[in-house]
């Protein structure tokens, strides 16, 4: 009987897709992977580039093998890495992408000089006082006052929003955009249930809290938002 | 085993010390022993305040590098019968010289002997805070209603929580000038003590009398007839957990202007 085959390309409607089997080990996979990519190369002599996409099953590629691969494909002159996609990923990366979607419930007062800091949410139950600081991920809510600074979305997510029971903040943050509080504000001003996000023109605005259930509808985790 | 209870405010100038050395003599005219220790290395001044400061053989620095013994170095106040003493800080060398370790072992050694050990702090949140507050059970916060004294004392408190073996922080809010509390040119007590959100211990008002006495060599709280005097004395019997209601600032003031009255005859 025929050794079964470690590497099978498919062509899809997005392109070629390799499926590159799990159960052989790494070298034996590049080996045959190699052999198969150069006869193909013989048959065709095109000069358009195609993308190929690389599906490794449960095989867990660390970063150079993953370099590695890309490299022999790429080294086949028409064909393109795409992307690698695998069923399995480290302990350390779920953990942190679970720590990303997660809301992180915080019962403290954030005093001067310190700083709360999460990957995914904030919740704040207590203050945020003048030289505090909070940085999230994601959306921070505060159940206090705000009189320090936040920046959520701190990786670069513009979506991210800020929301306080007593919005009085020296800064706000949000992915790379700043704002201040205008120097001529009135001290005992009320700003109560607000919130601040970035609009469709980059621009800062900070608004009632009600005006998120239309602006940032996918706040809503039960109806599988995120 | 007695309990130290260090003094501390991040700022400088808010009036730890006289704070230190009022809170340390009522405690003794309580009949508590006391010893006052002073850990502004460098700077000095808590003796100056006392008036005790040429009766000083060895200071703190002495009796952490073991030049002397412990009872060698602390300074008898003879207004007190044998019942407050005072360690004096070094002047020569800097808080280097200290180390957070050094400070625990001496303290354990005083609360041995004493009931209360009142600690002054330097100002800042350098070696100088590291070591003062190392040794203590207990911690005071001296504020002003000032903002930048406030944002310090909160900045303190958030390093005070981190530390071990601390009960929460105390506040006491010294120099209160009630008319421009009232006008609202200075920060309100509720507003601080709902800032900082810690117990309030104290309040004291900004008195003249208690920069002349300092200036004596005498703490304010020997005197019994001025205000400051009392709000020393009251913080003092609310550390050995009396419940005292705060005096009333308002009140005191409605009696002396009365009395004025009185005095120039208006009805």
């Amino acid at each position: 009987m025929k050794k079964r085959q470690n590497v099978t390309i498919k062509g899809t409607k997005e392109g070629l897709v390799l499926h590159l089997d799990d159960t052989c080990s790494y070298e034996e996979l590049k080996r045959e992977l190699d052999q198969k990519l150069s006869a193909n190369s013989r048959a065709q002599d095109e000069r358009n580039l195609i993308s190929v996409k690389v599906d490794v099953g449960n095989r867990y590629l660390s970063e150079e093998q993953r370099e590695d691969l890309k490299n022999l494909i790429r080294q086949k002159k028409n064909l393109v890495v795409d992307n690698i996609d695998s069923n399995v990923i480290t302990k350390e990366e779920a953990h942190r992408k679970k720590a990303e979607n997660e809301v992180m419930t915080v019962s403290r007062i954030i005093r001067s000089g310190q700083v709360l800091k999460a990957p995914g949410d904030i919740l704040l139950i207590g203050d945020v006082n003048p030289g505090g600081t909070v940085i999230a991920g994601g959306n921070i809510f505060i159940m206090g006052s705000l009189k320090g600074m936040a920046h959520a979305g701190c990786y670069g997510n513009d979506d991210a929003v800020i929301a306080a029971s007593s919005m009085k903040p020296s800064q706000l943050r949000i992915s790379d955009s700043i704002n201040r509080t205008p120097d001529s504000t009135i001290s005992n001003e009320k700003r109560e249930m607000e919130c601040a996000y970035i609009d469709d023109d980059r621009q800062m605005i900070i608004d009632r809290l009600q005006v998120l259930i239309q602006i940032r509808p996918n706040l809503n985790r039960l109806e599988g938002g995120h | 085993m007695g309990e130290a209870i260090v003094i501390t405010s991040g700022k400088g100038g808010v009036g730890k010390t006289t704070t230190s050395a009022n809170i340390g003599t009522s405690l003794a005219l309580q009949g508590k022993k006391v010893c006052l220790v002073d850990t502004d290395i460098g700077l000095r001044n808590l003796d100056v305040v006392m008036g005790l400061e040429n009766r000083i053989i060895y200071d703190l620095v002495d009796v952490v590098q073991k030049r002397c013994k412990i009872h060698q170095a602390l300074v008898k106040d003879k207004r007190f019968d044998g019942l407050l003493y005072l360690l004096p800080a070094a002047q020569t060398v800097d808080k280097s010289a200290v180390t957070p370790e050094q400070m625990k072992e001496l303290m354990t050694d005083l609360k041995q002997d004493y009931d209360y050990i009142i600690i002054d702090c330097p100002a800042g949140i350098e070696q100088g805070f590291q070591n003062a507050v190392s040794g203590a059970d207990r911690a005071i916060v001296v504020t002003t209603p000032e903002v930048s004294a406030v944002r310090d004392a909160d900045r303190i408190i958030g390093l005070l929580e981190k530390q071990k073996n601390m009960e929460s922080p105390k506040l006491v809010v010294n120099r209160i000038r009630n008319h421009m509390m009232k006008s609202g040119d200075m920060l309100d007590i509720d507003e601080i003590t709902q800032h900082l959100s810690i117990e309030l211990i104290g309040i004291v008002a900004d008195d003249e009398e208690v920069i002349k006495a300092s200036n004596h060599g005498e703490p304010i709280a020997l005197n019994p007839n001025s205000k400051a005097s009392i709000a020393y004395r009251n913080i003092a019997r609310r550390i050995l957990g009396e419940s005292i209601p705060l005096q009333p600032l308002d009140e005191v003031d409605k009696g002396v202007f009365k009395k004025l009255k009185k005095f120039f005859g208006v009805r």
